[in-house]
C-alpha cells in the first residue's frame, strides 16, 4: 500500500504546503545570500556584481578571522556550562524526592518567557550603579566601587555568555531528564539486587546510556548557540569596543547598521558554511547512533 | 548476599534503596542552588517592580523593598501607553503563526510518518537542515523578498518569516508522534474503503489531536520568543510592535524607569505563563516523547 504511484502522488499532495514555504521563504533566501555576497549590493537600488571582493575585504581586514575565533569560544563555554549544568539539574530532578513535579515546572520559566524579556531582568542585575550583582558584592565587602559589568569587555564577554547559559539549561535540562528515565528501570533493580550502590549505578548504567543523548543535545546547543543573536544585541549590542561582536553581530551590524548588503551577505555566508559543516557532523552521529541501536 | 526488590505499598514499582537523611540534604540544597540559577533574574525582576524610584537608585543595596509597593504596576501604564497593545500584538502574531504551522506541518507530518516515496528520507533530511539555520542568518534576503512582496511594516512582515522557522522541527515531533498511532487503523479503513483524506480527518486526526496539541503550544512559544530580531528589522510602526520590541524602545531611553520595566515584563509574560501552568502537563509529556526518539 505505500509503494504505490497514487499513495506517492497522495504523499506529495501532503508536502506540497510544507514544501512551497520552506522553498520561499528559507531555500530561496539562502540562494540569494550566496548571490547577493558576490555584489555590491548596499541601500541604493542597483548593484553589480564585484566577484570576490567581498571576501577579500573581509578576510583581508584582520579583524575577521578574530570576530570567527570569538565566535568559537564564546559558543564553546557557553554549551559547555549548559551541557554540565543542564545534566546535572536533570539528574537533581529526576532524584524521588518530595516536590520533584514542583521543581520541574520551576525550571521551564527561562525557556517559557520571551526570550527578550527575560534579557532585560539580566540587563538590570548587570547594571553597575545599582544593579543585583554589583550591589550585593558591594554590600558583602567584596567590592569597593560600583561594578558596570558590560562596560568593560573582558566582564561584558562572560556576562553575555552566563545569561546564553541561563536561557539554554531548560531546553538540556528536560531532554536529559527525558534520556534518564528512558533508562530500562530493571537494569538498576538488577544492578542493585547484585549490591552495585547508588555512585556505581550511576557510572556503570547511566552515563554510558546517556550518550547519544548528551552527544545529540551538545550539537543542537552547539548550532543554537552558534546563532544566539538576541542576548548580546540587547546586552551590548556587540560592545564595548567590539569584545562580545560574534559573527551573527557582526553580520548584522554590517548589513542592517551599516546598510551594506553585500558584505553582510558575504559574512552570512561564512556563517551559513560553519552551520552545514556542524550538520553535517550532526547527521553523521545520528546515522551511527540509529545503526549501533538497530545492532 | 542476593537482594530483592521490595514493591511500594500502592505504586507497585519497586523501591530500590532509600536515600539516607544526608543525601536529601544534599539533593535539596542542590536543588535549591540549581532553582536559584533559574529563577533570580525573576525574582529579582520582581523585587525591583515594587521598589519606589528613590529606593531604586539608594546605596547600599537593598535585596528586599522596603516600604515596596505595586505603584509602578498602575504608572507604567503613562510611561508605556501602548503596552496594551504590545501585548495584544504578540499574542495575535503568534496565534496567526501557531495556525499557520499546524495547518501545513499536520499533513506533512502524516506523510512523512506513513509514506516511503521517492525522496521521503532526503526531504525530511532537508527539513531536519533547515532547523539549523536561523532566522539571523537570511535577514538580507528576507529583508528584500519583504520589500518585493510588500510586507515591510505590517503583521505580515512578522508572521510570514516567524512560521517558517518554525515548521521543520514541528513537523519532526509530529511525525515521530504520528508513527505511535498503529498503521493498522488506517488499513483497517481502507479495506472497508474510505478514501485516504477520509482515513486521515476522521481516523488518524482525533487519535493524534494530543500530539497536535503538544506541537501547537510549542510553537506558540516559540512564536513568541523569536519576536525580537524580525520585528526589529522587518516593522517600524509602532502600532504593530510586539511586546518584546516595544519594551525594547522604553528599554533604549537614556533613563530607563527600571521599576516599570520589570512591572511591564510581569504583565506582558503572565497570559503566557498562565497557559503553561494550565498546559505544562501535556508539555512534558510531549517533550519527553519529542526528544528521546529523534
Amino acid at each position: 500500500m505505500t509503494g504505490t504511484r497514487s499513495a506517492s502522488l497522495f504523499a506529495l499532495a501532503l508536502l506540497a504546503p510544507a514544501l512551497i514555504y520552506i522553498l520561499i521563504i528559507v531555500a530561496y533566501p539562502l540562494f540569494d545570500t550566496v548571490v547577493l555576497s558576490f555584489t555590491n549590493a548596499a541601500l541604493r537600488p542597483t548593484y553589480d556584481f564585484v566577484g570576490w571582493a567581498n571576501y577579500e575585504r573581509i578576510f583581508g581586514a584582520g579583524n575577521f578571522t578574530e570576530i570567527i575565533l570569538r565566535t568559537f569560544i564564546w559558543t564553546f563555554f557557553s554549551v559547555a556550562a549548559k551541557m554540565i549544568i543542564g545534566t546535572l539539574g536533570a539528574s537533581l530532578l529526576n532524584a524521588a524526592i518530595p516536590g520533584q513535579s514542583v521543581f520541574r515546572i520551576l525550571t521551564m520559566p527561562p525557556w517559557i518567557v520571551p526570550m527578550a524579556i527575560g534579557i532585560y531582568m539580566w540587563a538590570w542585575m548587570y547594571n553597575g550603579q545599582f544593579g543585583m550583582i554589583s550591589g550585593l558584592m558591594q554590600n558583602f565587602g567584596l567590592l569597593s566601587k560600583p561594578w558596570p559589568i558590560l562596560a568593560y569587555g573582558d566582564s561584558a564577554f562572560w556576562a553575555t555568555i552566563v545569561t546564553d547559559v541561563w536561557i539554554g539549561v531548560p531546553m538540556v535540562t528536560i531532554y536529559m531528564l527525558a534520556a534518564m528515565q528512558s533508562v530500562p528501570k530493571d537494569l538498576y533493580e538488577a544492578a542493585w539486587t547484585d549490591g552495585a550502590g547508588r555512585m556505581y549505578r550511576f557510572r556503570r548504567i547511566t552515563l554510558p546510556l546517556l550518550v547519544p543523548a548528551l552527544l545529540t543535545m551538545s550539537l543542537l546547543s552547539l548550532i543554537a548557540t552558534f546563532n544566539s543573536f538576541d542576548i548580546i544585541y540587547i546586552l551590548t549590542r556587540g560592545g564595548p569596543s567590539g569584545s562580545t561582536t560574534t559573527m551573527i553581530i557582526d553580520t548584522y551590524n554590517t548589513a542592517m547598521g551599516s546598510r551594506k548588503y553585500g558584505e553582510g551577505a558575504a559574512r552570512a555566508v561564512v556563517i551559513s558554511l560553519f552551520v552545514t559543516l556542524f550538520c553535517i557532523v550532526y547527521f553523521r552521529a545520528v546515522r551511527r547512533l540509529q545503526q549501533g541501536e538497530a545492532k | 548476599m542476593a537482594r530483592t526488590a521490595p514493591r511500594g505499598r500502592r505504586s507497585g514499582r519497586p523501591m530500590i534503596d532509600r536515600y539516607k537523611w544526608y543525601e536529601i540534604v544534599l539533593l535539596y540544597a542542590g536543588m535549591a542552588v540549581f532553582l536559584f540559577f533559574v529563577l533570580a533574574p525573576f525574582i529579582e525582576g520582581f523585587l525591583v517592580s515594587l521598589k519606589p524610584l528613590s529606593q531604586l537608585f539608594s546605596t547600599p543595596y537593598n535585596f528586599i523593598p522596603q516600604n515596596g509597593s505595586f505603584e509602578a504596576y498602575f504608572t507604567m501604564w503613562q510611561s508605556v501607553p501602548m503596552l496594551a497593545l504590545y501585548i495584544f500584538n504578540s499574542f495575535f502574531i503568534s496565534t496567526v503563526v501557531t495556525l499557520i504551522v499546524i495547518a501545513v506541518v499536520v499533513p506533512a507530518a502524516y506523510a512523512f510518518a506513513r509514506f516511503q516515496f521517492a525522496g521521503s528520507g532526503l526531504l525530511l533530511g532537508g527539513f531536519l537542515a533547515v532547523n539549523m539555520f536561523s532566522g539571523a542568518v537570511l535577514l538580507i534576503p528576507l529583508f528584500r523578498l519583504m520589500r518585493t512582496m510588500g510586507l515591510l511594516n505590517t503583521y505580515w512582515a512578522m508572521i510570514v518569516p516567524g512560521a517558517a522557522f518554525l515548521i521543520p522541527s514541528s513537523i519532526w515531533l509530529l511525525r515521530t508522534y504520528m508513527m505511535r498511532i498503529p498503521r493498522e487503523l488506517d488499513e483497517a479503513a481502507w479495506v472497508d474503503g474510505a478514501s485516504r483524506l477520509y482515513t486521515l480527518r476522521r481516523v488518524v486526526l482525533p487519535l493524534a489531536m494530543p500530539g497536535i496539541v503538544v506541537v501547537a503550544i510549542m510553537t506558540f512559544i516559540g512564536a513568541y520568543a523569536q519576536q525580537f530580531i524580525f520585528a526589529l528589522t522587518f516593522n517600524s510602526r509602532s502600532e504593530f510592535m510586539p511586546l518584546p520590541i516595544g519594551l525594547f524602545a522604553f528599554f533604549g531611553k537614556q533613563e530607563v524607569i527600571w521599576n516599570e520595566l520589570m512591572a511591564a515584563s510581569f504583565i506582558g509574560i503572565l497570559p503566557v505563563m498562565i497557559v503553561i501552568v494550565f498546559l505544562q502537563r501535556y508539555l512534558v509529556a510531549g517533550l519527553t516523547a519529542g526528544a528521546v526518539k529523534q
